[in-house]
C-alpha cells in the first residue's frame, strides 16, 4: 500500500514535470510576447477568484466559528477582567478587518486591474508624499487609540491587591506551584495565611517544602482542585518547584508564568459560577455532542473549568490538567468546611519525626482544638435539629435563639483563630440548647456525654 | 588586505571570451583562485558560488524541517494513526506496541521535532539561506562590485554555517535525542539534564551548532556592511541603491548587533550546564534532588538575552524578504516602486524599533507589568512604518503593466501573507490581548504567516527572479506557477484555521488534546491542517526537482537583462565568472527606479549617463 501510494506520488510528478516541460517548448514556439499576454490574464484572473473565495471563507469561517471563540458566543470572559480582554480584542479585531479585507482586496484587484496587456504603459508613479502620509498618519492614531485602551486595562487588571482589599472580607489567596507535571495546589486555611516555605525543605511527605516550624502551616491543605467563591477577589500565588510553567485558565483570561525562585501572582475575580457556564453552554450545539472523556454526558454536562500548563515544561507538558470550580458562597463555606481538616500537617507530618510540635499532646494544637470545637458545635447543631423535630410544642421562640446561638457558634468555630472565644461560643450554644430541650416535656435527649466545655475529648476527629 | 589588492588588480585586466552563452568552463581565466575543482565549488571565495552554496545547504535544511512539521502534523492530526511504517526511517522514535503492532510517536520525539523545526528553520533556512544567499548574490552585483569587501570571511561564514549544520545534524542521531525544550530554549528546562532527555547531549550540541552559526552571521555581516558602504561604485551613492541592499544592510546591522546578545546568553547556559554556576537557576528541586549551591540566578534573565536578538531576528528574517519582493513587484510591474524614500525609512525605522520591542515576548513570563507599557508602545508603533510599506506595495501595483510570473507571483503573495499576518501582530503586541493569546495557536499562526511562509515567499520570489543571474537558466514555469498557487493556498489551509484554535484558547506545544475539555474540541480541523501541511510538504518538492533539473537542463539564458530590470546585476555577462564585469565596473548615474519614465524607452539602466538637463528620478 504504502509502496504504491509512493509510486503513484513518484508517476504523478513525473507527469507534471514533463507536462511542464512541453508547455515550455510550445511557448517558444508560439512566440513569447502573445503567450505572455494570455498568462497575465489567467493568473490575473485567478487571483480575483482566489482573493473573493479567501475574503468570503474568512467571513463564512467566521460565522461558522463564533460559539466557538474568545469573547463571542458563548465563550464571555468568566472573570471580572475578561470583559477587558475581550474588549480590546474585538476592538482590535474591528480595525484590522477593515484593513485586512481593504488591503487584501486592492492587492489582487489592481494586480488584476492593471495586468500587462498589449498596447498598456504603466505609469511613472513614484512617489507622492501627501497620499504617503496619510497612511502614515492613519495608522499611526489608531496605532496610539489601541495603545491607549489596551493599555488602560493593561494596569488596571495587572496591579496587585491593595492592603485595604487584604484585610477586606472580599478577598482569599492561593497558591499554585508547577512541577514536572502536576500543579500542587495549596489554601491558606483559617488563619487566610500561606505558611513559608523553602526548596531545600521539599521531600516525600512535603511536597512544597512547607516549614512546619511556622504556625501558618498548620491549617494550610492541598485540595485536588481549585474550589473558588463567585464574586471573590483571588489573588493566585504562581511557583515552580522546578523548570518554567505558566498558569493558564483559559476561561477566565489568565495565564502568567511560573518561575523557579521568584513567585509571581495573578490576582481575579472568578464571576460566573460552573452551574451558570454549563447553562450558557446549554443553549449552544457544539456543546451538545457527547463528551470526549464521558461519552454518556453531553459536553456541557461534564463542563468543568480547567487549568492548563501553557509553558513547555518537559514530555508531559500537555497533560498538567486541574479542575476548577466557581461555587456560591454557601457552597463554598461547605466545601470549606469538610476540606480543612486535610490540612498537610495534620494528615502526612504531626506525629512523626519531622513534626516540631510533637511533645504537644495530639489535640492539643490550637488549630486541632478549634476544629474539635467546630465538630462540637456541629453535633450540637445536629442534635437540636433532631429535637426540633421531634418537639412540636417546644416554644418556638425559645427554639429560634437556641438555633441562632449554635449557628453563630458554628460560625465562630469555623472561622476563627481564637480557641478561647470558639470555646466561649459553644458552651453558650450548649446552655441555649439543654434550655431548649429541658422544655415543657422533657425528650428523650441525645447523648451529649463527650460534650463538655472544658476538655475535649480525645475522640473528637481532627 | 593584501588579497583584496591582488584580487582587485587582477580581476580588473581585461578577459577573454564575449560575455554571452560560454559554457562552465572557459571563462575563469585570469582568477587563479578558481584553479580547480576544490577552488571554485567546495572553498570558492567568490560571492555567487557561496550565494549558491547558502542557498542549496538552506533548502537541504528545509526540506529536513519541513519534513519534521509534516510528521509532527501527523501527531497533532491523526493521534490514533498507526505509524509505525515511519518505523525504517525514525527507529526507536517510534514507540511500537509489540501486541497490536501498532505504531506512536512519543511525546519526547515529539517535542524534539517541534524544537528542530523552529531552529533550523528560523536559523538554518530563513536567516542563512534566505539573507546568507541574497545578501551574497546581490550586495556585489548591484552596487557593482567585483567581490565583497573580504571573500576569505565570506568563505568562512558559510563554512562556519555548514559546520553548525553538521553539529546540529549530528544531534539528531544521539541515543537521548535532539534539544526538545522548543527553539526558544528556555533554561531551566534547558539547562537541567535531569529535568528532559533532550536536555542532555542534545543541548550541548545544539548550543555549540548556534555558537558556530552566529560566528557566520557575523562574518557575513561585517562583510556585507563593509561591503554596502565601502565598495559602491561610482555615483552609487547610498540613495541610488536598490531596495534589496537597504534592505541587506538593515538586516546585516541588525545581526551583528543582536547576536552577540544572545551569544553571552548562549554561554551562561553552558555554562549553567556544565561548570555548575546559576546564571538562569535558583530554588530548583529536580528528580527527587534540591538543588541546594544553585541559587541566586533567574530565568528570565535568559529570556531577555534570547529575545533581545529574538526580536530583531524576526525582522532579520523579514526584511531580505521585504527588499527581494521590492524589487521583484517594481521590475515585474513595470513600475518604480511606490515612495522609494518612505521605503529606505520604513526599514530604518523598523531597524531601529526592532531593538526596542524585544519584551513583548515576554509580558506573562513574571516581568514587572509596568515595564511591559514601555514595550506595547514601541511594539504598536513598528506596525506604521510596516503598514507603510504594505500600502506602497498595493500602490506600486496600482497603475502598472503587470508580468506575471513565477517571481512576480510570489511576490504578490508576500505581500498578501504580510498583510494577514502582520495585522494579527497588532493583537499580540497589546499586552492586554496577549495575556490570553501568548502561546496560542494563534501566535503560532502569527508566525507562521508573518515571518514564516511571507519570508519564504520572499524567497522563492528571489529565486525565480535570480535563477537566470546563479545559473544562467530559466527555471520552469509552469510548474512554477503551481508551485505559488499550491503553496498560497495550502498555506492559508494550514495557518488560517489555526487563528479560530488560538481565539478559543488553544495552547501551543501540546502532544495531544485529548487530556482538556477546552482543547479537544477540533479534531477536523487539525486534520484538514495536517492534509494541508502535507500538500505543501509535496509542492516543495516540486520546487526542488525544478530547481535542480533547471540548473542543467532549464531554458537558457539568450537575453542578458531578461526582465527589463534597470539595476547593475543585469549588466554582466550571462554566466560571469568571478569578478562579474568583464570590462571595467560600470558607474551609475541614476536611481535604480527608472521604469516606465520615459514615452519612447521602456526602462533605463543605472549605468546609462542622464541625458542633458534631466534630473535623476526619486526626488
Amino acid at each position: 500500500m504504502t509502496w504504491l501510494l509512493l509510486i503513484i506520488i513518484v508517476l504523478a510528478t513525473v507527469f507534471i514535470v514533463q507536462i511542464a516541460r512541453a508547455r515550455e517548448l510550445a511557448s517558444l514556439v508560439r512566440g513569447e510576447k502573445a503567450e505572455e499576454f494570455e498568462r497575465n490574464n489567467f493568473h490575473a484572473g485567478l487571483g480575483m477568484v482566489f482573493v473573493i473565495g479567501f475574503l468570503l471563507t474568512c467571513i463564512v469561517s467566521f460565522i461558522y466559528y463564533i460559539p466557538y471563540l474568545l469573547g463571542w458566543g458563548p465563550n464571555t470572559a468568566a472573570s471580572l477582567h475578561g470583559p477587558m480582554v475581550d474588549s480590546v480584542f474585538n476592538t482590535t479585531l474591528f480595525f484590522t478587518s477593515i484593513v485586512f479585507f481593504g488591503c487584501q482586496f486592492a492587492l489582487f484587484f489592481f494586480a488584476w486591474k492593471f495586468r500587462g496587456q498589449k498596447g498598456r504603459r504603466a505609469k511613472y508613479w513614484a512617489h507622492d508624499d501627501r497620499l504617503e502620509m496619510i497612511w502614515m498618519l492613519v495608522p499611526a492614531i489608531i496605532m496610539t487609540f489601541l495603545v491607549v485602551s489596551g493599555l488602560q486595562a493593561w494596569n488596571e487588571i495587572m496591579a496587585d491587591v491593595t492592603p485595604e482589599e487584604v484585610a477586606g472580607e472580599d478577598y482569599m489567596e492561593i497558591e499554585a506551584t508547577g512541577m514536572q507535571f502536576a500543579w500542587l495546589l495549596r489554601y491558606p486555611g483559617r488563619d487566610q495565611k500561606l505558611g513559608t516555605k523553602h526548596f531545600t525543605k521539599i521531600d516525600g511527605t512535603n511536597p512544597l517544602g512547607q516549614d512546619w516550624t511556622d504556625k501558618k502551616n498548620i491549617d494550610d491543605f492541598h485540595p485536588s482542585e481549585i474550589v473558588l467563591p463567585v464574586g471573590k477577589k483571588v489573588r493566585v500565588r504562581i511557583n515552580s518547584r522546578d523548570v518554567l510553567h505558566n498558569f493558564y485558565l483559559p476561561q477566565f483570561r489568565v495565564k502568567m508564568d511560573a518561575v523557579p525562585g521568584m513567585p509571581t501572582y495573578f490576582v481575579f475575580t472568578p464571576v460566573v459560577t460552573s452551574d451558570s457556564m454549563r447553562n450558557r453552554y446549554k443553549n449552544y450545539d457544539n456543546w451538545n455532542i457527547p463528551d470526549k472523556q464521558n461519552p454518556d454526558k453531553k459536553r456541557w454536562e461534564a463542563f468543568e473549568y480547567e487549568l492548563a500548563c501553557a509553558e513547555l515544561c518537559g514530555r508531559g507538558h500537555y497533560s498538567m490538567r486541574r479542575v476548577l470550580k466557581v461555587v456560591t458562597l454557601e457552597e463554598y463555606a461547605e466545601w470549606f468546611d469538610g476540606i480543612e481538616a486535610t490540612s498537610h500537617y495534620l494528615n502526612n507530618v504531626r506525629g512523626t519525626d519531622k513534626d516540631p510540635f510533637k511533645d504537644v499532646e495530639k489535640g492539643q494544637l490550637d488549630f486541632e482544638q478549634l476544629l474539635a470545637q467546630k465538630e462540637i458545635v456541629k453535633a450540637e447543631l445536629a442534635s437540636l435539629q433532631e429535637a426540633m423535630a421531634a418537639a412540636a410544642g417546644a416554644s418556638l421562640s425559645k427554639m429560634e435563639e437556641a438555633e441562632a446561638k449554635v449557628l453563630a457558634a458554628l460560625k465562630i468555630a469555623r472561622t476563627t483563630l481564637d480557641v478561647d472565644a470558639a470555646k466561649k461560643a459553644a458552651a453558650d450554644a450548649k446552655a441555649a440548647t439543654m434550655s431548649v430541650l429541658a422544655q415543657p416535656e422533657p425528650i428523650e435527649a441525645p447523648v451529649m456525654d463527650s460534650v463538655t466545655t472544658n476538655t475535649v475529648s480525645e475522640e473528637q476527629p481532627s | 588586505m593584501a588579497d583584496i589588492n591582488i584580487t582587485e588588480k587582477e580581476l580588473h585586466a581585461p578577459q577573454g571570451g564575449d560575455g554571452h552563452g560560454h559554457g562552465h568552463d572557459d571563462h575563469h581565466h585570469g582568477d587563479k583562485y578558481q584553479s580547480s575543482f576544490i577552488d571554485r565549488y567546495l572553498f570558492s571565495m567568490d560571492h555567487k558560488t557561496i550565494a549558491k552554496q547558502f542557498l542549496i545547504t538552506g533548502m537541504f535544511w528545509a526540506v529536513i524541517g519541513a519534513a519534521m512539521s509534516v510528521i509532527f502534523r501527523l501527531q497533532l492530526g491523526f493521534p490514533d494513526a498507526d505509524l509505525s511504517w515511519l518505523q525504517p526511517l525514525l527507529g526507536g522514535w517510534i514507540d511500537v506496541d509489540p501486541a497490536s503492532g501498532k505504531g506512536t510517536l512519543s511525546p519526547d520525539f515529539y517535542y524534539a521535532l517541534v524544537t528542530m523545526h523552529g531552529t533550523i528553520i528560523v536559523f538554518f533556512v530563513l536567516t542563512a539561506g534566505l539573507s546568507g544567499t541574497f545578501s551574497n548574490l546581490l550586495i556585489p552585483l548591484q552596487i557593482g562590485a567585483r567581490d565583497m569587501a573580504s571573500p576569505l570571511m565570506n568563505m568562512l561564514s558559510y563554512w562556519f554555517f555548514f559546520l553548525a549544520g553538521v553539529i546540529m545534524f549530528i544531534s539528531l542521531f544521539l541515543n537521548t535525542g535532539p534539544f526538545s525544550g522548543g527553539w526558544v530554549a528556555y533554561p531551566p528546562l534547558s539547562a537541567l539534564p535531569q529535568a528532559s532527555d533532550g536536555s542532555k547531549a542534545g543541548m550541548t550540541l545544539w548550543l555549540l551548532a548556534l555558537v558556530f552559526f552566529v560566528v557566520s552571521t557575523l562574518l557575513g555581516g561585517i562583510n556585507y556592511i563593509s561591503t554596502i558602504l565601502n565598495m559602491r561604485t561610482k555615483g552609487m551613492t547610498m540613495f541610488r541603491m536598490p531596495l534589496t541592499i537597504w534592505a541587506f544592510l538593515l538586516t546585516a546591522v541588525l545581526g551583528l548587533l543582536s547576536f552577540p546578545v544572545v551569544t553571552s546568553g548562549f554561554f551562561m547556559l553552558m555554562m549553567d550546564r556544565m561548570l555548575g554556576t546559576s546564571f538562569f537557576l535558583d530554588e530548583i528541586y529536580v528528580a527527587g534532588e534540591a538543588l541546594t549551591d544553585r541559587v541566586g540566578g533567574n530565568a528570565i534573565l535568559y529570556q531577555h538575552l534570547f529575545w533581545f536578538l529574538g526580536h530583531p531576528e524576526v525582522y532579520i528574517i523579514v526584511l531580505p524578504a521585504m527588499g527581494l519582493v521590492s524589487e521583484v513587484l517594481s521590475v515585474h510591474a513595470r513600475k518604480p516602486i511606490f515612495g522609494y524614500k518612505a521605503m529606505v525609512f520604513s526599514i530604518l525605522g523598523i531597524g531601529v524599533l526592532s531593538f526596542l520591542v524585544w519584551a513583548h515576548h515576554m509580558y506573562v513570563s513574571g516581568l514587572n507589568p509596568f515595564i511591559s507599557n514601555i514595550f506595547v508602545l514601541f511594539t504598536l508603533i513598528i506596525a506604521v512604518p510596516s503598514a507603510v510599506k504594505v500600502f506602497n506595495w498595493i500602490a506600486t501595483v496600482w497603475g502598472g503593466n503587470m508580468r506575471y510570473n513565477s517571481a512576480s507571483l510570489f511576490s504578490i503573495g508576500f505581500v498578501s501573507l504580510f498583510i494577514s499576518g502582520g495585522l494579527t501582530g497588532i493583537f499580540l503586541g497589546n499586552a492586554t490581548i496577549d495575556m490570553q493569546q501568548h502561546d496560542t495557536y494563534f501566535v503560532v499562526a502569527h508566525f507562521h504567516t508573518v515571518m514564516g511562509v511571507a519570508a519564504f515567499f520572499g524567497m522563492f520570489s528571489g529565486i525565480y527572479h535570480w535563477f537566470p543571474t546563479m545559473f544562467g537558466r530559466y527555471m520552469n514555469e509552469t510548474l512554477g506557477q503551481i508551485h505559488y498557487w499550491g503553496t498560497l493556498i495550502t498555506a492559508y489551509a494550514v495557518f488560517g484555521p489555526m487563528h479560530y484554535q488560538g481565539m478559543a484558547g488553544i495552547p501551543r506545544r501540546y502532544y495531544s488534546f485529548d487530556t482538556f475539555q477546552a482543547f479537544n474540541q477540533f479534531d477536523t480541523m487539525n486534520q484538514v491542517i495536517t492534509i494541508a501541511a502535507i500538500i505543501a510538504f509535496f509542492l516543495q518538492i516540486l520546487f526542488i526537482i525544478n530547481f535542480f533539473y533547471s540548473i542543467y537542463r532549464g531554458r537558457k539564458q539568450t537575453e542578458q537583462n531578461p526582465w527589463g530590470g534597470t539595476t547593475l546585476e543585469w549588466t554582466v555577462p550571462i554566466n560571469p565568472g568571478h569578478g562579474n564585469w568583464d570590462g571595467p565596473i560600470p558607474e551609475v548615474h541614476r536611481w535604480p527606479y527608472d521604469i516606465s519614465r520615459y514615452e519612447d524607452r521602456e526602462f533605463v539602466m543605472q549605468n546609462e549617463p542622464l541625458a542633458e538637463g534631466e534630473v535623476d528620478g526619486g526626488h
